[in-house]
């Protein structure tokens, strides 16, 4: 699949030249160390790129990080990766266990491999980039971010999606969008059904125009706007519909 | 939640380190249940050999003289391994049964924690550093294991319900999750003369699989059925005299991770387990797919 991944420099202009990374060794500090130390940044601070050695599948690793700063993380992670991000570059150049930017406010995550289960669920705001497969689950109750999935996802994914993009470039699992609200799914392959009350829907041209900026702000290159199906809320659900009062 | 992992050697180099390999990867999980853990390791079966490893709340009692007691009782040769509160009985694989017999009247306290050519089986209460130490299985060879350390949910902390459970010759499983339906399936079970040690739902499980494979299926198809006729969430990590199996539920909500490469198929419930593993930068890496069986056989 033809894919640019983002640099450093894209993601973040302003750090482009900055060469003095602070280098973080979990096999020498403790994780409670380096999540202290992000949560200790200051507006304005000089320590604006960071890098985590040897995570070896730790869980929490950055989270809550609220200042504009890039963090490379060279490995893979566990659990809640990125949790909460607020304005930080997170890279993880390996793969992310589950929960990887859960509530994510803004700011941008890339997972150079795979992610695990509910991937940027109940994400708020930013740019979620999973540059291999997600698994289940993935933008669940998602609330406005955006989610670039190089790959395919897994089944449920979407479930209850209130706003914000998802954006597969691969296939999608069972019962996708199930009890959606009003946030966009856009699948290039195949969808192996959609949940309850989501319906594929027409692109328009302002769909078109969203969808290619979402693909260009993910570094995403050789594939059209154009490939790609909308799936949204067929708005059944949102009010209760009397005949079906004797199920209750 | 519950941690659990396994270990399937291709590179018969590793063996002599598997007990070092799986412990390592066990104790690693540590926090995903600190309430008992245990571990089953199988040696390449001889053919001419069975053993059964059995529990004693009292090993002092019950393990001194027991060879020789035994031995005459079956009317065959046995010896007796004692580790901690377990000990491995060997004897001929003609003389199992009638050696859970005896044991019966002999050891009336002892448990048997499971039996065949290739596996024993050891689990305790506590943390998964205390129990690897208490048995030594650091130092342990073998051609494959698995191993569980337990957050209990739907039975009592025991050493009988700890994991794996065992339910047949060289059969064992290790769960995460929780089974709502195994009342019901215990009973249609025992109605086809299955026999329980607890009131454990993973217990059923196992016993469904040994049921199963009693009824002429093979490990696939067993963990197949699973899908079917077990209710709840489960990740199953299953070994056999020659494999192990892997199956996850439908929703799939407990975690799984695994890593191939030409020396090993390894199982974690999280990467973290694996990252000890020699060459796993350069693994296959995956999560295994819900509602998919997956095996390997030697």
């Amino acid at each position: 699949m033809p894919a640019t991944p983002m640099s450093k420099a894209e993601r973040e202009p302003g750090n482009a030249h900055s060469q003095a990374s602070r280098v973080f060794d979990l096999s020498v500090h403790s994780l409670r160390e380096l999540n202290q130390a992000l949560h200790k940044l200051t507006p304005g601070s000089n320590e604006t790129a960071w890098e985590v050695l040897n995570p070896k599948g730790s869980h929490s690793v950055a989270v809550g990080v609220d200042q504009p700063v890039s963090i490379d993380v060279r490995g893979s992670v566990g659990y809640y990766c990125a949790g909460m991000n607020d304005g930080a570059a997170i890279t993880v150049h390996g793969s992310a266990g589950p929960g990887v930017g859960e509530n994510m406010m803004s700011g941008s995550i890339v997972i150079k491999g795979d992610a695990s289960q509910y991937a940027g669920a109940t994400g708020r705001g930013g740019l979620l980039v999973i540059e291999g497969n997600a698994s289940s689950r993935c933008g669940i109750s998602m609330k406005g971010i955006d989610i670039v999935v190089h790959g395919n996802i897994g089944h449920m994914s979407a479930f209850m999606a209130q706003s914000g993009n998802l954006v597969v470039l691969g296939d999608a699992g069972d019962a996708l969008g199930d009890s959606i609200y009003e946030a966009r799914l856009f699948v290039r392959g195949k969808v192996e059904s959609l949940g309850a009350d989501c319906i594929a829907k027409e692109m328009r041209p302002e769909h078109i125009e969203l969808l290619q900026a979402l693909l260009d702000k993910a570094g995403v290159t050789g594939v059209k706007a154009s490939e790609f199906k909308r799936y949204g809320s067929a708005r059944k659900l949102y009010n209760f519909n009397i005949d079906n009062a004797d199920a209750y | 939640m519950c941690g659990i992992v396994g270990l399937f050697l291709k590179d018969k180099a590793l063996e002599p380190k598997l007990g070092a390999m799986l412990s390592e990867m066990l104790v690693s999980l540590s926090d995903r249940g600190p309430d008992s853990a245990g571990i089953a390791i199988y040696g390449a079966a001889t053919g001419n050999e069975a053993k059964i490893t059995v529990q004693s709340p009292k090993p002092d009692r019950d393990f001194r003289g027991l060879d020789a007691e035994l031995a005459k009782a079956i009317s065959a040769p046995v010896s007796v391994a004692v580790k901690s509160t377990h000990a491995v009985i060997r004897t001929t694989p003609d003389k199992v049964d009638a050696a859970r017999e005896a044991l019966q009247t002999l050891r009336p306290d002892i448990r048997i924690m499971g039996a065949g050519e290739a596996v024993e089986i050891y689990k305790e209460v506590g943390l998964p550093e205390a129990v690897v130490d208490r048995f030594g299985v650091r130092a342990m060879t073998g051609t494959h294991g698995i191993g569980h350390t337990r957050m209990a949910t739907e039975s009592a902390v025991t050493t009988m319900g700890a994991h794996p459970f065992s339910t047949g010759a060289d059969q064992c499983l290790v769960h995460n999750g929780s089974l709502s339906n195994h009342n019901n399936v215990r009973r249609e079970l025992i109605r086809d003369g299955m026999t329980f040690e607890t009131e454990n739902d993973t217990e059923v499980a196992a016993a469904y699989l040994s049921n199963r494979m009693a009824h002429g299926k093979n490990l696939g198809e067993a963990l197949e059925g699973t899908l079917s006729d077990l209710d709840g969430f489960f990740t199953f990590v299953v070994g056999t005299k020659n494999g192990f199996g892997v199956v996850r539920d439908p929703i799939a909500c407990k975690p799984a991770v695994m890593a191939e490469t030409d020396q090993y198929v390894a199982f974690g419930s999280e990467y973290r387990a694996l990252t000890k593993l020699p060459g796993i930068d350069n693994a296959r890496v995956w999560e295994p797919e819900p509602a998919t069986v997956y095996f390997w056989e030697h």
